[in-house]
């Protein structure tokens, strides 16, 4: 006879959660998504091309990605300090952090938008020009998906759904942002550091 | 001395093998005629000895472990003891791992081997695959001009031949087995091989890369001929047909078609030039006799439907005429 | 009822009838049409599983009699070689795609929950979603086909042959997003799985002492979540390539015509462990039960099923062999290659050991795992054999590999299912099938399988290329391509009678009762059918086989008649994932519609692309957006929130 613990919890307790271990399966599956995009761009980059061509007028700017990149990572520290507050049932805290979370989302998107009106190829120009757009779009997309997440999770908060006990649904949301945080740097690293490596034609 | 003669004589009785073998199945690889095919073929035949002992013992031990003891009623609720049957997954383990290691060690050394020949290549040939045909073009060194032919590739017995294989559009792939593995031609990629004929004679390959609806019918021949006698092949081939181009071939036919020496220069189809040293029409698909190129070029989509050479409207005179003139084409 | 307390200490009882009803109650489908709709029942979900893979495997079986027809002899005109090459990608796609992978998350979805001891699977609504993604993307993948327009570049859908230059029309189209759309279904149920098996043991359950089933399917799912993007992604790329004019594939404007064939195949090796796998796992649990012992090896088995599949992620440039790669590139894959047979060798030295020193009971189950072992053996030598790469220049895009694929295929996919449902028939429908038509379904599946298969070896051997409509009389091909056309229609004979059968005992089969096999695991304890509710009371297990225990006399037992009821709603046992130690109640949702609310959302999103129609496509997306909002709506009821809102 196995023992039996004397009180269990019952319902969506943290971690032990099921749609929480169904979230790390699903960032899992993403990240390979992410890692076989990145495949192609390292694949196609190593393909010869004519000079200049890869990436498409030389390497993108640093700088404009670097900020956006920081306002990215900001977002998790803010969505993190929620996560802390409504383990100590703070609800305000939680509002404020998942609210500016999301609120910095749309920041960076609105900046990734702004670059790419300023890009001179389009997405049929070449198999740079495939990748740059698809990829980050690819991006984007994760992250417009955490957006609408994160604003239904401050909703959520305000109407006073969670508390320390009853928290699933915002780690569970917490994991995916920081999960399409933690991926950007892996893009960022790769459309705008490595041609400055010497990864380029 | 005496293991040179015995292989001299093993060497010859593969290739007589492979010679009554390849004509009842031109496409076989179980005997080789060339010394590239020779270790693969080795190698073939280990690999498949040991998966028949494989099977044969496994068989066995499954046969005997079932019949083994008197079986058991199905309303049986008696149970073995849960003991025994260990040693079978350390000898079955130990077993295969023999096995496999030294099929790993033999296949290392056999690719080494065919990687490259041990002779300069006598001669570097271009393919490129196109559906649903062969595009030939022999590159010139300083000793004879280049040229461009389809489908049939000559080659000097005992010498390597450089092949590079260019994709024309789609994936296709180059199999002559009796001489070698496959390669494909991949667009985008030159894929370098070779090939050497250990004796004279024709050799059929087909493209073992699906590549549309006439990949069944992309065959294509390599004739092997004394050195002397490829070098007399390569001037002929260089040489102008001995009659002047008929008009209505002019007409109807040189948008597509080259034949060398006259005004005909199209590359969307096959070279003709000395069409009639061919064995083959479209592409080994047909013997190459008066009648099948007649019905060819009157309905080429009967044949082989779906391949690239439209129907052309022809009087039937004109067709005659062409067909005539491609005759002469020696 | 009101917001759920936040702890609880669970009542242990025993099984009464007044649980029981009340159990029930709360578990049982709505009655009509609306729970056929909704139901989240593991059981029944997994059932159309079963059935609609069914009815692809005789839809891809028919298409393969018709293309054999044409094979039959050297020059035969009764395809044209369009609609051949329709015909033969079709029957790839839906026999690999379509019925592979299906019929065996069939089987795991309706008895994970039963031989792991649990009331669910983790995540029912996950569950139903999967299955109405996969029906819908079946559909979507044949509507091109069902007018003429199916794909045609084979089921591995080489560039350039499939891009828009020289396959212009629908066909690929719908391919592409027809598989993205089955993936999400795949990666769902992969999820499901998964988190199943790390939180759904009942109490003592070890993860050394689950069925070899559930290690089969375990691996297979790890396998499918970090291989299947990789498809998908080829398959968007392509799609882009094809509609939005990008150059990821395009050779002339710099794309490369050999990423696909890497994106491919790295998912495309993976996904073979992953559709025989499981089967596998079947056979390590069936064929003990009639040798009356238990599986000799059960760690050794269980960890090379885990060794299979990694190694199964090392391998996948040995479809790519003849591309030009480099040599120190292939000799290592082919190396990987060669070695990968290892693991599956010591599984056929295990079966081979349970028979051995077991006692064979000859039903019909039995015949269908004892001969498994040699069809995977001639199965796996083929492939051991086109390991070696100077060997697999000669072999490779021949008919050897076709006999190799469908050894592997039939032999260990397609003939442990037949068994598994002479096997599990009893408890899913509380009759036993026919043994007599069982003998003449098994012999004709045998003698049919191998007189259509073992042929194509030699025909292989005699060069006969893959994928050619029709071929020249003096090839040598003749006589062995007639053999392999009667061989095939004897075997879709055998086909015939199992589903005869099938039928036929559905109707007037014996009636059977909790364990008619005497079998040992925890699904047999319940009865045949079992409850909606699966355990009235949670088990508690301390063996690989609690039904066997007294018998074998080792050490405690499992607990099975008394434990938590966990009655207050729908509820069920979650568990540590080593150790299966009780941490916590879960409350499980119900009926709900909003899964095929979201299936139907996402395909209508496929359908706007597919035809290329923004509008379409956006409505779509709104319509993913609000059934997932819908769904993930906090809810009190399942112990989302901190009270009723």
């Amino acid at each position: 006879m196995s023992d039996l613990p004397q009180e269990l919890p019952v319902g969506a307790m943290d971690t032990r959660a099921s749609g929480w271990w169904a979230m790390i399966f699903t960032v899992f599956t993403e990240a390979s998504l992410f890692a076989y995009l990145l495949f192609s761009y390292y694949y196609l980059a190593v393909q010869s091309h004519a000079p200049g061509t890869f990436p498409e007028g030389g390497p993108p700017p640093l700088l404009i990605a670097a900020v956006n990149t920081a306002i990215l990572l900001t977002s998790s520290v803010a969505v993190g300090w929620a996560q802390l507050g409504i383990e100590h049932n703070k609800k305000w805290r939680l509002v404020a952090g998942l609210g500016a979370g999301a609120v910095l989302g749309v920041i960076f998107l609105a900046i990734q938008c702004f670059e790419w009106s300023g890009q001179s190829f389009g997405l049929s120009s070449t198999p740079y020009s495939s990748l740059y757009y698809v990829i980050t779009g690819f991006h984007m997309a994760h992250v417009v998906v955490g957006v609408l997440m994160l604003l239904a999770l401050t909703f959520w908060s305000g109407q006073g759904y969670f508390n320390s006990c009853r928290f699933a649904h915002i780690h569970i949301g917490a994991l995916y942002w920081h999960f399409v945080d933690a991926v950007w740097l892996a893009v960022f690293f790769t459309f705008y550091i490595t041609p400055l490596l010497g990864l380029k034609a | 001395m005496d293991i040179m003669k015995v292989r001299a004589n093993l060497t010859a009785v593969l290739l007589g093998l492979s010679v009554i073998t390849a004509g009842a199945a031109p496409l076989q690889y179980l005997s080789g005629a060339s010394d590239k095919a020779a270790p693969v073929v080795a190698l073939t035949w280990g690999v498949l000895l040991v998966s028949v002992v494989v099977i044969f013992l496994i068989g066995l031990l499954l046969v005997a472990a079932i019949w083994r003891r008197r079986p058991a009623a199905v309303e049986s609720t008696a149970l073995e003891k849960e003991e025994g049957g260990q040693n079978w997954l350390w000898i079955g383990a130990s077993l295969s791992a023999l096995a496999l290691l030294v099929t790993v060690v033999w296949t290392v050394k056999v690719l080494a081997d065919i990687q490259a020949p041990s002779d300069r290549p006598a001669v570097t040939i271009e393919v490129t695959g196109r559906q649903w045909w062969w595009q030939v073009r022999y590159i010139g060194d300083g000793s004879a001009q280049g040229f461009a032919t389809a489908n049939e590739i000559h080659v000097p017995v005992g010498r390597p031949v450089r092949l590079r294989l260019v994709g024309g559009d789609v994936i296709h792939s180059f199999w002559v087995p009796q001489l070698a593995g496959k390669m494909d031609a991949i667009p985008g990629q030159i894929n370098e091989t070779w090939i050497e004929a250990a004796a004279p004679g024709t050799y059929t390959g087909q493209c073992t890369e699906y590549c549309g609806v006439e990949h069944s019918r992309m065959q294509l021949r390599v004739v092997a001929q004394s050195p002397g006698d490829f070098r007399t092949w390569w001037a002929h081939q260089l040489a102008a047909p001995g009659f002047a181009a008929d008009r209505k071939f002019i007409q109807h036919c040189s948008g597509c078609h080259t034949v060398r020496g006259t005004e005909a220069n199209g590359t969307l189809g096959p070279d003709l030039s000395h069409l009639m040293q061919r064995r083959t029409l479209a592409s080994g698909a047909f013997p190459n006799d008066a009648a099948i190129l007649a019905s060819w070029i009157a309905d080429p989509q009967a044949l082989k439907p779906g391949n690239r050479m439209p129907v052309v409207a022809l009087s039937p005179d004109d067709r005659a005429r062409i067909v005539a003139w491609l005759r002469t084409l020696t | 009822m009101t917001g759920t307390e936040y702890q609880r200490h669970p009542t242990v009882a025993a099984e009464t009838p007044a649980l029981t009803e009340r159990l029930r109650r709360l578990w049982e489908t709505a009655p009509g049409f609306y729970g056929w709709l909704a139901t989240v029942d593991h059981k029944k979900i997994g059932i159309r599983y079963i059935v609609t893979a069914f009815v692809f495997l005789i839809t891809g079986g028919i298409e393969a009699l018709v293309f054999r027809l044409q094979l039959t002899w050297s020059n035969l005109h009764l395809l044209t070689p369009e609609q051949y090459d329709q015909l033969f990608t079709m029957h790839g796609m839906t026999m690999i795609f379509l019925y592979a992978g299906p019929v065996l998350s069939g089987f795991s979805n309706y008895l994970w929950p039963l031989l792991l001891g649990s009331r669910d699977m983790a995540l029912p609504r996950l569950n139903a979603l999967s299955y109405w993604i996969y029906l819908f993307a079946g559909v979507v993948l044949y509507s091109g086909f069902v007018v003429g327009f199916g794909p045609d570049a084979g089921w591995f859908n080489y560039v350039p042959l499939a891009a828009r230059a020289y396959n212009d029309g629908p066909n690929i189209d719908l391919y592409a997003l027809g598989m993205i759309l089955l993936g999400i279904s795949t990666t769902v149920g992969a999820i499901n799985f998964i988190v199943t098996f790390l939180r759904m043991r009942c109490p003592g359950m070890s993860v050394n002492r689950v069925p070899i089933l559930v290690w089969g399917t375990l691996t297979a799912s790890a396998a499918n979540i970090f291989a299947i993007p990789a498809v998908s992604l080829a398959f968007l790329l392509l799609w882009m390539d094809r509609n939005l004019g990008t150059h990821f594939f395009d050779v002339g404007a710099g794309g490369s015509a050999l990423l696909w064939q890497h994106l491919f195949w790295m998912f495309g090796h993976p996904w073979v462990y992953a559709i025989v796998l499981p089967a596998m796992g079947m056979v390590s649990d069936g064929l003990p039960v009639f040798c009356r012992r238990p599986l000799v090896g059960y760690s050794v088995v269980a960890l090379a099923t885990v060794a299979t599949m990694v190694l199964g992620f090392g391998v996948w440039v040995h479809h790519m062999f003849a591309t030009g790669l480099p040599g120190i590139s292939l000799s290592f894959f082919s190396a990987a290659s060669i070695v990968i047979a290892l693991p599956s060798a010591v599984g056929v030295f295990a079966w081979l050991a349970t028979i051995w020193t077991g006692r064979p009971v000859f039903t019909t189950p039995f015949l269908f795992f004892a001969s498994f072992i040699i069809l995977f053996t001639i199965g796996g030598v083929s492939g051991y054999m086109t390991g070696s790469v100077p060997v697999d220049w000669q072999l490779t895009d021949t008919y050897f590999v076709v006999a190799h694929l469908h050894y592997v295929l039939i032999g260990i996919n397609v003939f442990p299912v037949v068994g598994a449902v002479y096997f599990w028939f009893p408890k899913f429908f509380g009759r036993m099938m026919n043994e007599r038509l069982g003998r003449w379904n098994f012999w004709t599946m045998f003698l049919g399988f191998n007189l259509g298969f073992f042929p194509m070896h030699i025909s292989g051997l005699l060069g006969m290329p893959r994928r050619i409509y029709t071929y020249n009389e003096g090839m040598g091909w003749d006589w062995v391509n007639l053999v392999t056309t009667a061989g095939s229609f004897l075997f879709a004979a055998g086909v015939l009678i199992f589903l005869y059968n099938v039928f036929v005992s559905l109707k007037r089969g014996a009636p059977a009762g909790n364990n008619p096999w005497d079998a040992p695991t925890l699904e047999w304890a319940t009865s045949s059918p079992p409850p909606p509710y699966n355990f009235a009371v949670i088990p508690a297990v301390a063996s690989r086989h609690p039904l066997w225990e007294d018998r074998l006399g080792e050490g405690e037992r499992s607990v099975i008649s008394s434990g938590p009821v966990l009655e207050q709603g729908r509820e069920a046992l979650g568990t540590t994932p080593l150790d299966a130690v009780a941490n916590i109640i879960l409350k499980m949702p119900g009926d709900t519609l909003v899964p095929l609310g979201l299936a139907l959302a996402m395909t209508l999103l496929t359908i706007g692309l597919a035809l290329v129609n923004w509008l379409v496509a956006a409505l779509g997306v709104a319509l993913v957006a609000a059934a997932i909002m819908i769904w993930l709506w906090p809810r009190a009821g399942l112990g989302e929130t901190v009270e009723d809102p």
